[in-house]
């Protein structure tokens, strides 16, 4: 086998395998000779490492850059000048602490950490591929995920909901609301696709996605042929994807705390009266519904014969559901289903798919029974029945098929048949019932070497800019190797240790003194830690912060996805994509939120980065391009900002240009200028105001149709600040 | 191969320090205006090849959808013979395809065709233009690729793969070579105005593993030609500067507070960015052509306007160092109507592409300048048999076995048809190529090899044309 020889080229005999394989102990914490600096074990193995270099950790980072730095890290958002002054003034022992505190138990922060995690599962609000149909109720696992996070969820439950919540004991709609992160494949429903193939794909997406989220396997290049580098075999990739073949897509009902009581009131009364509707004709239905059945499956396995049911066929493996985020194959899947196995929502699923095309089956019959009349009326009640949102969830399977490797990945090709069960160079799998529940369990079972290093080295990731590991979604022997592998252990046993404690770990790192280092000095060897890194911030974190910062931003939390105003020729790129801006305060809410259209994503997010939303993602690019220059210069949206900053400052008491540029500063920068920087602004200032006696003030209409009348000089201020490399940059 | 080094950051520094010093240093307006300088983004400098290129840049004219090569390339006279008959069952031996059904009948062209140029290469009578180009052009018909859906098939031809998350084509030319444009991308993407975008979307010029610098910038047909190109209304050209300058200079402060480099690719950044607006309007002004090229390209005509435009500005692209241009046309989806709707597309386009070709040729631009015509797979040669076959209103469906695509200039032999099919063109017969091949012949007329064209991701080097293709030497001149 390909991976033999491979182990064998890079020197590990089997008797030591590859580092990320080896269970994960406690190691000794190393002495050092700087206690005084060291606030947790992370800072002894980092300075021990240092010292063995000769290198000291660098002095600590001023408190306005630390509280602009945590805030940013834990919520996504610059700090208010209020709360960096009463940081700088607070001489408490544990001001920071305090500061580390609120902000953890802030409701922005789930909105924050929510974001790495969506890049994960490549979460979007359509499909994908050619029609890229809405998902309108994709947001409601952004909001279980938003939620679970602010509640600080442990990282085994987390994993546990995600992959089966709904086969737990008495799954709660939440619970099941989390499997949507399986969801978040594409679906194609352009016509003379081949609904198997891309049901395929979707759940080679969903193992690529257990592999490189929980263990940092790149299992996916195993799904042609043996993994060339990690001992993976093909034949172990679709064991570990048997576990998800044996998932369907269903979405289910659920309520709104809002909507709750009254659908669910309304339900019985609704039931009654489609029945009192149906009863009379049942029989007759029935008969036609079974001729209809029996058409389609007749196409289904004699294709080619009459086309015209081949293509019924295939509708419904296309059209299920389109346009709602439906799993489109669950008509299919009903199809399937021995009638007396179906449930009654099935049953009633099925019959109102039926019902419109019961003329396809014999005209004549459908006519005679009025059933567009019928299906008009069961319209005209479902209609009628209090709103229910919906969700998009995962169930298991109730027609169970063989999974067999793919020959050369192509699902046609039929090799071996497979059992679900997980790669054998981790630790056994020892329960006897294989499904994802079991799957999940193991995953985070505290022998399991990789799912803790995973975790936590993605988690340093976002504090420091890189992981231990390099790369974050690769720990397999074509991986970087760790930077400092005892830290990462240490961190991944006290993970574990603390019951998977999110916060936990996240407060251990950001009060180290590692963590807490200036971006200053020391020599550019980032990866020793002898210094903290500046890091670009995020396009969601620009936008929000330049939101926050005007006094436009918005800061509801939670609901369905928003569209804020963006030049239609990037929506027309799409096929068939459009773009209607949201209204009111919905154009001002977090970048969390914007809809996410998978053939035409918006386009300020993919300027700073923002990942391809078909593709997993586990470490975000920080470029720096003259279209992000151009974005922060002429955008309308940051020049709204500009302006309603301009009104801010209009409003303030202290008419001063120097207090006033003082005040901007602050807002913008969370520090005061210097003189040379107060120097710049003031001159701006000047040529400004000399410039804009010609031209007259910036008098236009706003994205909210409202007129704003600013000195320009004070808007171009604005701008500029927001312009400044140190705005884009947590340092 | 490696990636571009570093600016050179001493001379930089320098430079930097010397121009900070004193608020009254020189103002960027005037630093910008200063054309010599060259402080483009540090991954898009100018690389060497692997070996002596034949052709300088690459204009893609992407037929996205699938133009049907039996109504415009591929006279058939077999299929007249059986026309409205089941395809004869040797053809369908051993296929397994989503698309391919055995109910269908064979359905001849409507068109007619002739031979063209001295070459004799077939055109129907939808392509009067393209026609006359013929001894110009390689008409390659045996093209063959993996997957017959549009998005995958899409991503295969422009990614190498049927996958998300690989970089488009235009991508690796400019990581591997760099873009000579001082004040433009290097890459650049134009849709055409059929209001109906392009299936794959912007997953087909995306930089996927690469450094985004390599991804194309959309030149837009609406609006701006680059997102945000324009100064927002109420700031005067004065007031531009102020704060262009103003911008450096506390970039500068701060750079010098801090060392951070990334504050020095910021401060590049601006200045692109202001060179692009300067240039960009300029670019994008085609009243300065004369009413002959208006003319070549059918600028003076409601049909052609668009994609005419497209082509003259891919032409004003190249001129000015773009490195890869890639126009999109959709959609030549034909499953109904083709007859008809195959006309529509034929008449925006046909006009423009030949001109464009004839406008490269007089300049002298052709020889240094690969110009690519084709989609992600060709139609079949039966009709269609999902939406019903009504007489005159007839289409065909995907066919990814054989099709046909077109190049020009850029070291191709002109004036030959490479690759044959049987007599109903359902399979290569002679010199098929495989979009890989095709791939790797589009590296190799840029100097590069498509082995040696590598990026290392998740372990592994990874390729435009993944573990396949091979250089179809007969092509090239």
């Amino acid at each position: 086998m390909i991976f033999a020889v491979s182990v064998n080229c890079l020197g590990v005999s089997a008797q030591s395998p590859h580092w990320a394989y080896r269970p994960i102990h406690f190691p000794g914490v190393p002495d050092t000779d700087h206690r005084a600096i060291n606030n947790n074990a992370i800072d002894q193995f980092v300075v021990s490492r240092l010292e063995q270099d000769g290198l000291a950790i660098s002095s600590p980072t001023d408190r306005e850059t630390l509280i602009r730095r945590v805030t940013l890290d834990l919520i996504g958002l610059p700090p208010t000048p209020d709360e960096v002054q009463d940081f700088v003034d607070d001489i408490r022992p544990d001001a920071y602490q305090r500061v580390v505190d609120r902000l953890l138990a802030s409701p922005h922060y789930g909105e924050h950490w929510a974001r790495p995690w969506l890049d994960l599962c490549h979460y979007a609000d359509t499909d994908g591929y050619l029609t890229d149909q809405t998902r309108p109720v994709a947001w409601r696992y952004r909001a279980w995920l938003v939620d679970a996070l602010n509640a600080g969820m442990s990282f085994d439950q987390f994993t546990i909901e995600q992959l089966a919540g709904d086969l737990l004991p008495d799954a709660t709609t939440n619970q099941k609301l989390a499997t949507g992160f399986l969801r978040q494949t594409l679906s194609n429903r352009e016509g003379g696709a081949d609904p198997e193939e891309f049901r395929v794909k979707q759940v080679i997406d969903r193992t690529s996605m257990v592999g490189e989220v929980w263990m940092g396997l790149t299992v996916g290049c195993a799904r042609c042929h043996d993994h060339k580098y990690d001992e993976i075999s093909q034949k172990e990739f679709y064991q570990l994807y048997a576990f998800l073949d044996a998932a369907d897509e269903i979405n289910i009902d659920a309520p709104l705390a809002d909507e709750q009581e009254s659908y669910e009131s309304a339900l019985p009364e609704y039931h009654r009266k489609r029945r009192a509707l149906i009863v009379p004709l049942a029989q007759e239905i029935d008969a036609l519904q079974r001729r209809w059945e029996d058409k389609l499956r007749s196409a289904r396995n004699n294709p080619g014969r009459e086309w015209f049911w081949d293509r019924q066929w295939e509708l419904v493996g296309l059209v299920w559901g389109g346009g709602l985020g439906e799993g489109q194959l669950e008509g299919w899947q009903i199809l399937r289903l021995d009638p007396a196995k179906r449930s009654r929502l099935q049953k009633d699923r099925l019959l109102d798919y039926f019902l419109p095309k019961a003329d396809t089956v014999d005209a004549e019959k459908a006519k005679q029974l009025k059933l567009s009349e019928l299906n008009a009326e069961l319209k005209k009640l479902r209609g009628a029945l209090p709103k229910v949102t919906r969700a998009a969830t995962m169930m298991e399977t109730q027609t169970p098929q063989t999974t067999f490797v793919h020959l050369a990945g192509d699902f046609r090709d039929r090799g071996e048949d497979v059992m679900a069960a997980t790669p054998s160079i981790l630790p056994p799998l020892d329960v006897e019932r294989r499904d994802r529940l079991s799957l999940a369990r193991w995953l985070v079972s505290p022998n399991h070497p990789l799912t803790a290093r995973v975790a936590v080295n993605r988690m340093w990731q976002q504090f420091f800019g890189q992981g231990i590991v390099a790369t974050a979604g690769d720990f397999g022997t074509r991986g970087s190797l760790p930077t400092h592998p005892k830290l990462l252990d240490w961190l991944a046993a006290e993970f574990i240790r603390s019951g998977w404690d999110v916060k936990a770990m996240q407060r251990l790192i950001v009060t180290s003194s590692t963590y807490r280092q200036s971006t200053l000095s020391g020599p550019h060897n980032d990866s020793s830690l002898v210094r903290q890194v500046p890091l670009r911030l995020s396009a969601e974190q620009i936008r929000d912060s330049v939101l926050q910062v005007s006094g436009l931003w918005d800061s509801r939390l939670g609901g369905p996805s928003v569209k804020p105003s963006q030049p239609d020729s990037v929506s027309e790129q799409g096929y068939g994509n459009s773009w209607e801006t949201s209204k009111g305060g919905d154009q001002y809410r977090r970048g969390l939120y914007t809809w996410v259209q998978r053939t035409s994503p918006f386009a300020m997010h993919i300027t700073f980065d923002a990942p391809n939303p078909n593709h997993i993602c586990t470490h975000r690019e920080r470029s720096n391009t003259s279209l992000q220059a151009l974005t922060l210069l002429n955008d309308p949206v940051f020049h709204q900002a500009a302006k309603a900053l301009a009104r801010r400052l209009g409003k303030q008491v202290n008419t001063d240009d120097q207090q006033r540029i003082r005040q901007v500063f602050r807002w913008c920068l969370s520090r005061d200028p210097s003189r040379d920087e107060l120097a710049v602004l003031n001159h701006l200032l000047q040529q400004l105001r000399d410039d804009s006696q010609v031209t007259g003030p910036v008098a236009e209409n706003d994205l909210d149709g409202s007129s704003l009348d600013e000195d320009p000089a004070w808007v171009v201020l604005c701008s500029v600040l927001f312009n400044l490399h140190e705005f884009v940059t947590r340092n | 191969m490696a990636l571009p080094t570093m600016l050179p950051i001493q001379s930089r520094r320098r430079f930097l320090r010397r121009t900070a010093c004193g608020l009254g240093g020189i103002a960027l307006s005037q630093l910008l205006a200063d054309t010599s300088s060259k402080a483009t983004a540090k991954g898009l400098s100018v690389r060497p090849s692997h070996f002596k290129p034949r052709a300088k840049n690459v204009i893609f004219i992407f037929m996205s959808g699938a133009p049907s090569q039996y109504d415009l390339f591929l006279p058939r006279p077999e299929m007249q013979r059986l026309h409205r008959q089941p395809v004869p069952e040797s053809f369908l031996r051993n296929l397994d395809d989503a698309l391919i059904k055995g109910s269908a009948q064979v359905f001849a062209s409507p068109r007619t065709f002739s031979k063209h140029g001295e070459c004799g290469m077939d055109f129907s009578d939808y392509l009067p233009h393209l026609a006359t180009c013929a001894d110009d052009l390689c008409m390659l018909r045996a093209v063959h690729t993996d997957v017959s859906n549009h998005h995958p098939a899409q991503l295969v031809m422009n990614c190498g793969v049927p996958l998300f998350g690989y970089p488009s084509m235009g991508s690796w030319v400019t990581y591997g070579l760099g873009s000579e444009a001082n004040d433009l991308p290097g890459y650049v993407v134009l849709l055409s105005n059929s209001g109906e975008g392009v299936d794959g979307g912007s997953s087909l010029w995306n930089n996927g593993f690469l450094p985004s610098e390599y991804r194309a910038v959309n030149f837009r047909s609406n609006g701006d030609p680059i997102l945000h190109l324009t100064t927002p209304k109420g700031i005067s050209s004065g007031m531009q500067r102020s704060r262009l300058d103003a911008i450096r200079k506390l970039n500068e402060i701060r750079f010098q507070d801090t060392g951070d480099h990334e504050i020095e690719s910021r401060i590049a950044s601006y200045e692109l960015a202001y060179r692009m607006q300067a240039s960009a309007p300029n670019l994008v002004d085609l009243s300065n052509e004369t009413r002959a090229t208006h003319e070549l390209y059918g600028l003076d005509q409601e049909a052609t306007k668009w994609f005419g435009s497209n082509c003259l500005l891919a032409r004003r692209m190249v001129e000015r160092g773009v490195r890869f241009v890639q126009l999109y046309h959709s959609t030549w989806d034909d499953h109904s109507n083709l007859n008809t709707k195959l006309k529509t597309n034929c008449d925006m386009t046909d006009l423009p592409a030949a001109g464009l070709i004839r406008d490269l040729k007089q300049r002298g631009l052709l020889d240094e300048t690969l110009v690519i015509w084709g989609g992600e797979f060709g139609r079949t040669p039966m009709n269609e048999v999902r939406r019903g076959n009504t007489p005159g209103k007839e289409g065909r469906d995907h066919h990814p076995f054989a099709y046909t695509m077109l190049l020009a200039g850029g070291g191709i032999k002109g004036g030959q048809i490479v690759g044959e099919t049987d007599e109903l063109g359902y399979h290569p017969t002679k010199d098929a190529i495989h979009v890989h091949d095709l791939q790797a012949t589009i590296l190799h007329c840029l100097g590069l090899d498509h082995e040696q064209l590598t990026f290392r991701h998740q372990g592994r080097d990874f390729r435009l044309t993944d573990v396949g293709g091979s250089v179809a030497e007969q092509l090239l001149v």
